[in-house]
């Protein structure tokens, strides 16, 4: 994509979002006006409004939305911090840099006059706040140029383009490309690539041994990992590399109840971010493994089990009551199977059987037999 | 029953016993047991008598359709040396005749006013004598009478001293007195030993404040052994009602009364004593009574033995009579009550009510209650004014039926915090509770406490409750006001705030946008949101310009 026509983009979205920002601070004056309690709908992010669509299989936002106004004394306060994030979301529209959430945040604090009072006090109220304007305007922070903090790195055969920059995906040695948190078209563009699939690994340690064993080179595909709970920039990348390039993708995670999620979070989205679930999901991914099956088919010595806790066991129970997982028959039988095995295997143990057991018999094995969960 | 050598073998001892010997045994019961008490006391005894003296002849004045003055009282302690002090209290009442001032001052229990029955303050004193006896026995100084009877003529100066053996007045000084200023009037002056405490619950200042609130009519200026001069004002500008002596009635009567006026009577036969020397009591009960004890209701009532009267008695409480008559109470009155305490204390709210008289043991009794909330009202326990007979009650609060009354009430129910371990509600209050009578019960010869009788518990719950359940409106009203001004406050607070954000969003104005949000604040509330925020923002710069 040539230069000039990623500028065009980034403008036309800046637009839309600027004029959507507006009219929110119109509509708001024009309530005032006619004597209204000012007041904003914004789109309920909790489990209550999220639903496994069939179709995209994928999470959805629901309709549900709750009323934010001015002369309510529990929302008063979000209702002014929701007009003040989104005044300065507008300047930063206008700017056209980026700026992280922690600047943001500063960008908004500020004392209330006659008050002992700020108008924020901790990072966390205005990055939700940012959520809510998100629902509110149908549009993602990243294209307003807010960014959080990154943690995807990936490696493999791919060049890409980052604003304006060409970099090489297979020649960056032992750290790889560390996946900026905004990844939209025109900041990052993908050179055509001939690798067969993304591996998404779990945990950043376990990455770093793969790639130090060129394992990317070895199956001819790009490995990513989002260090545990993936930020938005990894999981926006990962889907633009199998939607745009048709890439298949596998994730690799402990096999504990945490895992499971995170690999449910790559591939059908998270609850909280139900909303951007159409821009970072990828419904067709398999999971690869640890499953309950390699413990007896690697002999994973019983002394590199961990115990399972408290927590975990009610996990699972939350889980696999999730609509995506309540009707899947296989990860139900995976469910089952690690409540009554009592134990969970991190991704780790692995390197117990062997330096380079993971990429030279583990993974290959996998891939060789098809054995996945689809 | 041998009431009657009891009562003589009293009598004679009490004549047989020096009456210094009398007083030292009796510090205890006639208020002199410690020197903070013994201060009040005598100012409280001259005080009494003041207001006593001034009403009384006010009210003759008034009868009689001359000009009359309210009350005007002074009161002046001062320091003499040490802890001897000389208590001045000064008054425009009539004035005493020369002629009976020794008696007035110097003879111990002389014009007593017991078994008189009629609400007045005296009942409760020992009388002045006592307070001038305590003087000559701790400092030896005797006390001074200014006296002034009519205007025409120049006031009388009398010093004296109480000649212990005689029981009598030994005159010191006797002669005309040039500089008294009333018209009319009396100053006492006596020396004593005693505390002098500036505040609290029992000092002289909290029972002249106290005196004033129950006599709004009066005017009482205190000056203070420092110089420091208080005037408690008038609230009231008329009288009180006129209180009337009544004729005891036989449900109330004990033996010993009943022995002491069968002997005094000058009816000639039993049947017209009944009849004529009790109220309520008409022949055909009179008759009954008599005929019921087997008395010949002919007979001279001094004729009847112990035995007889004893049985008078029983079938005369049991008689189907008629309550007492009420009108001869006098209560303070409600529009006067809430007048003076809005006076002293300048209260967010006040109620009181007076409620309509009642009965024990045959006499009249009436309650009138006062609750007062906030102003110069301080935090912590509720302050309780115990009032008998216009009188405040400063000591015993734990021995008395008002302090009971107040405890057993359901204060949570009005809204009014009281923790289970304290009598008292915990609130900025007063509670004002006044009792008067003609015969006020107290709980012994120190005469503080006013006794538990069931019914008058019952009234001072019912005044109270009255009171409290108006305290209760307010209250909720009050809690309701704040609760919403906070609320609105949170609204305006955050007003400037949203005003530069909606013009950054618009590009509009931001004075102009908060000018349409205090509109709207000003239409949905009825609050000018400038204002309270111009408040706001001095409030805050007061409060870091003090840290």
């Amino acid at each position: 994509m040539k230069q000039s026509e990623q500028k065009k983009i980034r403008l036309k979205t800046s637009k839309e979002i600027n004029d959507k920002l507006v009219e929110l601070g119109k509509k708001v004056i024009k309530q005032l006006k006619d004597y209204e309690n000012p007041s904003v709908n914004i789109p309920l992010r909790s489990l209550s409004n999220v639903y496994f669509d069939e179709k995209s299989r994928m999470l959805h936002l629901g309709n549900k939305t709750s009323d934010r106004s001015y002369l309510n004394l529990s929302q008063s306060k979000s209702f002014m911090q929701t007009m003040l994030v989104a005044s300065k979301l507008r300047e930063v529209i206008k700017d056209g840099s980026h700026f992280g959430l922690r600047q943001l945040f500063y960008m908004c604090k500020g004392g209330i006059p006659g008050t002992k009072e700020n108008t924020f006090d901790d990072q966390s109220e205005s990055d939700i706040i940012i959520e809510d304007i998100e629902g509110l305007l149908s549009r993602l922070r990243e294209e307003i140029g807010i960014f959080a903090i990154s943690k995807g790195k990936m490696s493999g055969d791919l060049k890409i383009v980052d604003s304006g920059d060409k970099i090489d995906c297979g020649k960056l040695g032992s750290s790889g490309y560390g996946i900026p948190s905004i990844v939209e078209k025109g900041i990052i563009d993908f050179d055509k690539t001939s690798v067969d699939f993304v591996l998404v690994v779990e945990k950043e340690q376990t990455w770093n041994r793969l790639n130090q064993d060129r394992f990317w080179k070895r199956k001819n595909c790009l490995i990513i990992t989002g260090g545990g709970q993936p930020d938005r920039g990894t999981r926006r990348f990962l889907h633009r590399l199998n939607s745009e390039l048709d890439l298949p993708v596998y994730v690799f995670t402990d096999m504990d109840i945490w895992g499971y999620y995170i690999y449910s979070v790559y591939k059908q989205g998270s609850i909280n971010l139900a909303h951007f679930s159409e821009n970072a999901a990828v419904p067709d991914a398999k999971f690869i493994g640890v499953k309950m099956s390699d413990v007896e088919k690697f002999n994973i010595p019983k002394s590199h089990w961990i115990p399972m806790k408290k927590i975990d066991y009610k996990r699972v129970r939350e889980i696999s009551e999730y609509e995506w997982f309540k009707t899947d028959k296989a990860w139900q039988k995976e469910f089952k199977k690690l409540s009554d095995f009592k134990h969970v295997v991190e991704q780790d143990v692995l390197v117990a059987k062997g330096l380079d057991f993971m990429s030279k018999e583990y993974l290959p094995f996998k891939f060789d037999t098809k054995d996945w969960i689809e | 029953m041998n009431d009657k050598t009891v009562a003589d073998d009293l009598a004679k001892k009490h004549k047989s016993i020096s009456i210094a010997e009398f007083f030292e045994k009796n510090r205890h019961l006639l208020g002199f047991d410690s020197k903070v008490k013994a201060m009040l006391t005598c100012v409280k005894e001259a005080v009494d008598n003041s207001l006593d003296a001034c009403e009384e002849n006010a009210s003759e004045l008034k009868k009689k359709k001359k000009n009359f003055e309210l009350p005007n009282i002074l009161v002046r302690i001062d320091n003499v040396q040490n802890d001897i002090y000389k208590i001045i209290v000064e008054d425009n009442g009539p004035g005493i005749s020369p002629k009976i001032i020794p008696q007035v001052f110097a003879k111990l229990l002389y014009g007593s006013k017991f078994h008189r029955l009629k609400q007045g303050r005296g009942q409760q004193g020992i009388g002045i004598s006592a307070s001038i006896l305590y003087g000559q026995l701790t400092t030896g100084k005797p006390a001074r009478i200014i006296s002034r009877i009519s205007p025409n003529q120049p006031a009388r100066i009398v010093e004296l001293m109480i000649d212990i053996k005689n029981n009598d007045a030994s005159i010191i000084r006797d002669e005309e007195f040039a500089k008294f200023a009333n018209e009319t009037g009396t100053r006492v002056e006596i020396i004593i030993e005693g505390t002098y405490y500036k505040t609290g619950d029992k000092s002289v200042y909290e029972y002249l404040r106290r005196t004033s609130i129950v006599n709004p009519h009066a005017r009482i200026t205190f000056i203070e052994p420092d110089g420091n001069k208080i005037i408690f004002k008038r609230a009231v500008e008329s009288l009180p009602r006129e209180t009337k002596e009544i004729k005891p009635h036989p449900w109330g009567l004990e033996l010993g009364i009943l022995i002491r006026m069968l002997k005094e009577t000058k009816k000639n036969t039993v049947l017209s004593f009944l009849t004529d020397e009790f109220s309520k009591m008409g022949s055909t009960s009179a008759k009954a009574i008599l005929e019921h004890s087997k008395v010949n209701p002919k007979r001279k009532p001094s004729s009847l033995t112990v035995e007889e009267a004893t049985d008078v008695l029983k079938f005369m409480q049991k008689a189907e009579l008629q309550r007492p008559p009420t009108d001869c109470l006098s209560p303070v009155g409600r529009g006067a009550i809430e007048k003076s305490l809005k006076l002293e204390y300048n209260p967010e709210f006040i109620a009181a009510t007076t409620r309509a008289p009642n009965v024990y043991r045959g006499y009249p009794f009436q309650v009138e209650s006062a609750i007062a909330y906030g102003g110069d009202i301080p935090e912590g326990n509720a302050n309780l004014m115990r009032i008998a007979n216009k009188v405040p009650l400063l000591y015993e609060s734990g021995a008395c039926a008002i302090t009971a009354g107040v405890s057993e009430m359901d204060w949570k129910r009005y809204g009014v915090n009281k923790p289970s371990n304290s009598s008292m509600p915990q609130a900025p209050l007063i509670l004002l509770v006044h009792i008067c009578s003609v015969w006020v019960p107290f709980t012994s010869e120190s005469k503080a406490a006013i006794a538990n009788y069931p019914i008058i518990i019952k009234e001072i719950k019912l005044s109270l409750q009255e009171c409290a359940r108006q305290l209760n409106v307010f209250l909720r009203k009050k809690m309701k006001a704040k609760k919403e001004a906070l609320r609105i406050s949170t609204f305006i607070k955050y007003g400037g705030v949203m005003a530069k954000a909606l013009s950054d969003l618009t590009n509009k104005d931001s004075k102009e946008i908060e000018k349409t949000i205090n509109k709207l604040i000003e239409k949905k509330f009825g609050i000018n949101a400038d204002e309270t925020k111009k408040r706001m923002i001095e409030a805050e710069k007061k409060k870091e310009g003090g840290e």
